[in-house]
């Protein structure tokens, strides 16, 4: 579907969260790390509890999430968190390198810092922050970034903590490791100037390369997460969190406007049918005694558990449910979303998608009978729980379908790593905020500024020189570098492999190698940075030769281990490959006494390569090849 | 109503005045911009403002009201983020964008008594005296405030109405801990006293955590033949946030109320720093020690009456040796308290002339937290003697907290006996302290031996016993 953004008044703001590579996390001094996975640990069990919000009125998302009603198990790894992240102790003063960082971001971001830091407690009540807030200040306001389709601002640049890591969950608890809280992060909020996908990509690249070259942020997995506000002019603002590759954001983005889009034509749809909000009634009926002896295993088996089957009749939408509102993801995927949420089901099975799950065509012709709903025209909705889930469930799901008619409802999404998105919660208020008392409030006073300035982030134009200069890399491979993401992938490798592969070998493998292999149809994400980086290090410790990198990419992204890779393909010893040559040498030898030295290399070349290629290294190979054709023409000299 | 100038406190005058004049300096941006930018007048809090500082910060938000860590020159915004930022308005230019956009200070609870109707059986009261599980903040400000009346508190906690007939709330004081006087422990026995004789099943005693041994103590002591229980109870982490602990004790009162075998006074607060289960420690047993734990408040040379599982409001006695519930609601007040008692900590090379001092002041009582069995230098045992000769009651304990004072293992020990000094066994000091005080408060005109003799005498069991290997805590040795 071709999609002109600018028409439909598309509006996107990012939100970055970077880790900063502090000592200390940001309100005490445990380390600014993550526990080893064999650390010894304690367990605390704790609950939160809802407090009246400062309107005295309850914030949806607070509401939601103490209703689940779930025990909170901290796991509380020895050296990595202390009293402050177990809420037993009030923070200690902020973290002054992490102030300094962000602030000398916030410069490079042409943003200006406020004349004192407050540090506020932002409520948080999934059990992700022990205090049941997460503790953020606004360090700078007003910066911008250019792009070539226009300048994006930056609205503010906040410094925060971290919350803390999730390690299990189940529908009555969730397990999480507190090493992770309270490390600091930069918080970098755009203005919604951002207009089509790739302009979002650019600035989010831009905005990531300019907080790496501070040279104080962490890198790697986990360490920097994209959140996006996504509208478009007749839909709604939606956030979309946890993106974690860059790359996914344009088709985030993308599938979020269809997604828009297909609600809202859905919604004209209902309308076009003379349906009315209130045509979905919250009445659900127990069909379990039909759904008995139907032919599905998977719903016996849990009608045997003990569970009933829950049906709310949908009058005249027959069809709705069924439509795909971005690729994989039907209206019926929303619903049942809402119905895992906030009823804790596994799922619903609606009609649309019916005959499936051994559900057969008799079932659902019973299933309609029992229902007194015409197949023609009407839709059903199956839930299996219990009575008490279905209720949460359906409800949720009633109030969902009544939206349909109204649009597309105000959510925070998650990202899925298809780009397609899923409901996670209602949008939270503005009454989520409210001052930190234990922390006075942070002059950005002059000596602090002063300390800043020491602090210089280069420009991506002097990335671009070093490019040049230091790694010896082509003017062209350079540029395409310093555009590209990968540019991070790069400057990580090179990094790892300093003194060991250069940097030309590695440059030329990610912007050559790979994108060709990726275009002959080699599932080149199958190659992660680990394996990538063990590829070229053994390219610079010889074990590999450098022609035989995309053979041994090829390899790893079928599922081959490098190590047996190398095995098959070791590379050839200098008497190894002198054999060959001689072997070419000897079997084409009339023709090379025809040709002549000159005329002889290229062919010999060829011949040897078409061998050893990949085994041995070309440079080596063509001295051999000459030495050997010189020797054999000075003997008959 | 505040002006802009109480905002910016000290040199008043002045920095307005400044303002003004560069407002209207040749190169000032007033000749750029409309006239309205330059009127600075009257901004107060909970007017909407836009303020661009002279480094080039443009920010636009709600003014909101000075703390004591507000600077001057500055003025903290509350933007429509939520955020709160300080910005300098040296040399600001300053444009209000309406006046009272956001209405603060409106936090205020009801005050006096209220009643509450449930579908339990039990009547109850709860006296709310004060303290961060009262306390609130104020959400624009972050100004926190014992605002939080004690039904509003009620209110929180469900159970409170499923379990009660009827909870009388009485929003007695609003007094942070640390300012509690046994002037205040007599005011608060004789509200608690009045809901018990009048027939309640048990009273719950909101209290900041300082000093909430010390009021257990001195309820302890002055709500005599007590026949039921009287639950403290107090938070760590303040009500306002999601993580407070001041729900999870409350929710333990009713249970207490209702389940308990006991009539004594206890405190009522986090038995670890999980979510768990709730102790009842004995009032007169009990200290706070820890800082900010959960679980500050521990047993000393005694274990908690009992355990209190709060999602299954179940009550488990883990010490049977207590003062059995009679429901009698004949309580017996005795609910004055001397203030001329002092709690004197022994230190290396301390001045004798405290004492002296103290004599001269006219202190009735001194207890003195002595080093290890329960000593002090010996060139202070003759301004002790001379102290006692003067009808001053001179207490012993000790400033180890755990074991037993004992004054015949050494020479100082037997010296401060024959000066007539009382060792008071395994009380704890501040126990002591508040004992002695109701002592001579009540015993007025008693001799000094009488008093001496009453102090050591066992009364809701916070004296003697035998002390067993495990009462002591067990610390972590690295294993």
């Amino acid at each position: 579907m071709e999609i002109n953004y600018r028409s439909l008044g598309l509006r996107v703001g990012l939100e970055i969260h970077q880790q900063l590579d502090t000592k200390s996390k940001l309100f005490c001094s445990c380390p600014a790390k993550l526990a080893p996975e064999d650390s010894r640990y304690h367990e605390v069990v704790r609950s939160l509890w809802l407090s009246k919000s400062e309107l005295g009125e309850l914030d949806p998302a607070a509401v939601y999430e103490i209703a689940r009603g779930r025990k909170i198990v901290y796991r509380v790894p020895e050296g990595h968190a202390c009293l402050v992240e177990l809420d037993e102790e009030p923070p200690h003063d902020i973290n002054r390198e992490a102030l300094l960082i962000s602030l000398s971001i916030a410069k490079a971001l042409n943003a200006k810092p406020v004349d004192e830091i407050y540090v506020m407690r932002k409520i948080v009540v999934d059990g992700s922050n022990t205090a049941g807030f997460q503790r953020t200040a606004i360090i700078a306001l007003g910066g911008y970034v250019e792009d070539e389709e226009g300048v994006v601002g930056i609205q503010t640049i906040a410094l925060e903590e971290d919350a803390a890591r999730k390690v299990a969950e189940g529908l009555d608890y969730v397990v999480y490791n507190l090493d992770r809280l309270g490390i600091p992060l930069i918080e970098i909020s755009t203005a919604p100037d951002i207009r089509t996908p790739e302009q979002a990509l650019r600035v989010a690249y831009k905005i990531g390369l300019i907080m790496r070259l501070s040279g104080r942020v962490k890198r790697g997995i986990g360490t920097i997460r994209q959140d996006l506000n996504i509208s478009i002019e007749k839909g709604e603002r939606i956030e979309v969190k946890g993106v974690e590759k860059l790359e996914l954001i344009p088709k985030v983005i993308t599938y979020e406007v269809v997604r828009q889009l297909s609600l809202l034509s859905i919604r004209d749809e209902l309308l076009k049918r003379g349906l009315k909000p209130s045509d979905v009634s919250e009445s659900f009926v127990d069909v379990t005694e039909v759904m008995k002896s139907c032919g599905s295993k998977m719903v016996r088996t849990n009608i045997e558990k003990g569970l009933r089957v829950y049906a709310l009749s949908l009058p005249g939408f027959k069809g709705i449910l069924g439509k795909e509102v971005c690729p994989g993801r039907r209206f019926g995927t929303e619903l049942s979303d809402y119905a895992k949420a906030w009823g804790g089901v596994g799922g619903i099975i609606h009609s649309d998608e019916l005959p499936a799950y051994g559900i057969s065509e008799q079932d659902l012709d019973a299933i309609y009978r029992h229902l007194s709903l015409s197949r023609d025209k009407d839709a059903f909705i199956l839930v299996i729980s219990d009575y008490e889930k279905a209720e949460r469930a359906f409800k949720a799901i009633v109030e969902r379908l009544r939206y349909a008619f109204v649009g597309v409802p105000r959510e925070t999404r998650g990202a899925n790593p298809d780009g397609t998105t899923r409901y996670l919660r209602p949008q939270p208020g503005a009454a989520r905020m409210y001052p930190e008392t234990d922390i006075r409030p942070i002059r950005v006073d002059s000596m602090l500024l002063k300390e800043v300035e020491g602090l210089v982030i280069p420009k991506p134009e002097d990335v671009y020189r070093t490019l040049i200069e230091e790694h010896g890399l082509s003017r062209d491979l350079a540029s395409q570098l310093i555009r590209d993401p990968i540019l991070h992938l790069y400057l990580d490798l090179v990094e790892e492999l300093r003194g060991v592969t250069s940097p030309q070998i590695i440059a030329t493998t990610i912007v050559v190698h790979m994108k060709s292999l990726k275009r002959e149809g080699v599932d080149v994400d199958k190659v992660g940075y680990s394996e990538l980086a063990k590829i070229l290090s053994a390219v610079g410790r010889g074990e590999l030769a450098k022609e035989a990198i995309p053979e041994a990419i090829r390899a790893v992204a079928s599922g081959t281990s490098l190590e047996d890779f190398l095995k098959s393909f070791k590379a050839m010893s200098m008497e190894e490959i002198e054999k060959v040559v001689e072997d070419v040498i000897t079997s084409n030898i009339e023709y090379i006494r025809a040709k002549g030295l000159d005329k002889s290399v290229s062919l010999v070349m060829g011949k040897v390569m078409s061998i050893v290629r990949g085994r041995a290294d070309g440079a080596l190979v063509s001295t051999i090849v000459k030495k050997k054709l010189q020797s054999l023409f000075a003997e008959r000299e | 109503m505040f002006s802009f100038n109480d905002l910016i406190t000290g040199k008043r005058r002045r920095s307005r005045s400044r303002v003004f004049t560069l407002y209207f300096a040749v190169n000032s941006p007033c000749f750029l911009y409309s006239a309205v930018w330059c009127v600075v007048a009257n901004v107060k809090p909970g007017d909407l403002i836009r303020v661009i500082t002279s480094g080039g910060l443009v920010v636009e938000g709600v003014v909101l009201p000075s703390t004591e860590f507000t600077s001057e020159k500055h003025i903290v915004l509350k933007l429509s983020s939520g955020y709160n930022v300080g910005v300098s308005l040296e040399n600001a230019i300053v444009e209000v964008i309406a006046e009272d956009y956001l209405k603060l200070g409106a936090l205020e609870g009801s005050q006096g008594v209220t009643v509450i109707k449930g579908k339990g059986e039990l009547r109850m009261a709860f006296v709310s005296t004060g303290g961060t599980i009262v306390s609130k903040v104020e959400y624009e400000t972050g100004a926190v405030k014992p605002a939080l009346s004690a039904s509003d508190l009620v209110e929180f906690v469900p159970e409170l109405r499923e379990l009660a007939e009827e909870i009388v709330v009485s929003d007695f004081m609003r007094k942070l801990s640390e300012n509690m006087t046994p002037e205040d422990w007599s005011r608060i026995s004789e509200e608690v006293g009045k809901y018990l004789r009048s027939g309640a099943d048990g009273v719950i005693v909101a209290h900041g955590t300082d000093t909430m041994a010390y009021t257990a103590a001195a309820l302890a002591f002055s709500l005599r033949n007590l026949g039921n229980p009287v639950v403290l109870v107090g938070a760590q982490r303040s009500s306002d946030r999601p993580s407070t602990d001041a729900s999870y004790n409350l929710k333990a009162c009713p249970v207490i109320v209702k389940e308990a075998p006991f009539a004594e006074v206890v405190v009522a607060m986090h038995g670890s720093s999980d979510d768990i289960y709730v102790l009842a420690h004995r009032g007169v047993r009990v200290r706070k020690m820890h800082s900010s734990r959960r679980d500050a408040f521990q047993s000393v040379n005694d274990l908690p009456l009992a355990k209190v599982y709060v999602r299954e409001r179940r009550l488990e006695v883990i010490n049977r040796n207590y003062l059995p519930r009679t429901r009698s609601s004949e309580v017996l007040l005795m609910n004055k308290f001397s203030s001329k008692v002092a709690l004197l900590k022994h230190y290396p090379g301390i001045d004798c002339e405290i004492i002296d001092y103290l004599v001269d002041k006219g202190y009735k009582g001194v207890v003195i937290e002595g080093t290890g069995l329960g000593h002090i230098r010996e060139e202070c045992i003759d301004g002790i003697r001379r102290a006692i000769e003067e009808g001053v009651i001179v207490a012993m304990s000790t400033q180890t907290i755990f074991g037993r004072v004992d004054l015949d293992v050494y020479t100082t020990g037997r010296k401060l006996l024959k000066a007539g000094v009382v060792p008071v066994d395994d009380m704890l000091p501040e126990v002591a302290f508040v004992k002695l005080s109701w002592l001579l408060g009540n015993y007025h005109g008693e001799e000094p031996a009488k008093i001496g003799s009453r102090l050591t005498t066992n009364l809701v069991n916070e004296i003697g016993g035998t002390q067993s290997l495990s009462v002591f805590p067990r610390w972590y040795h690295g294993d």
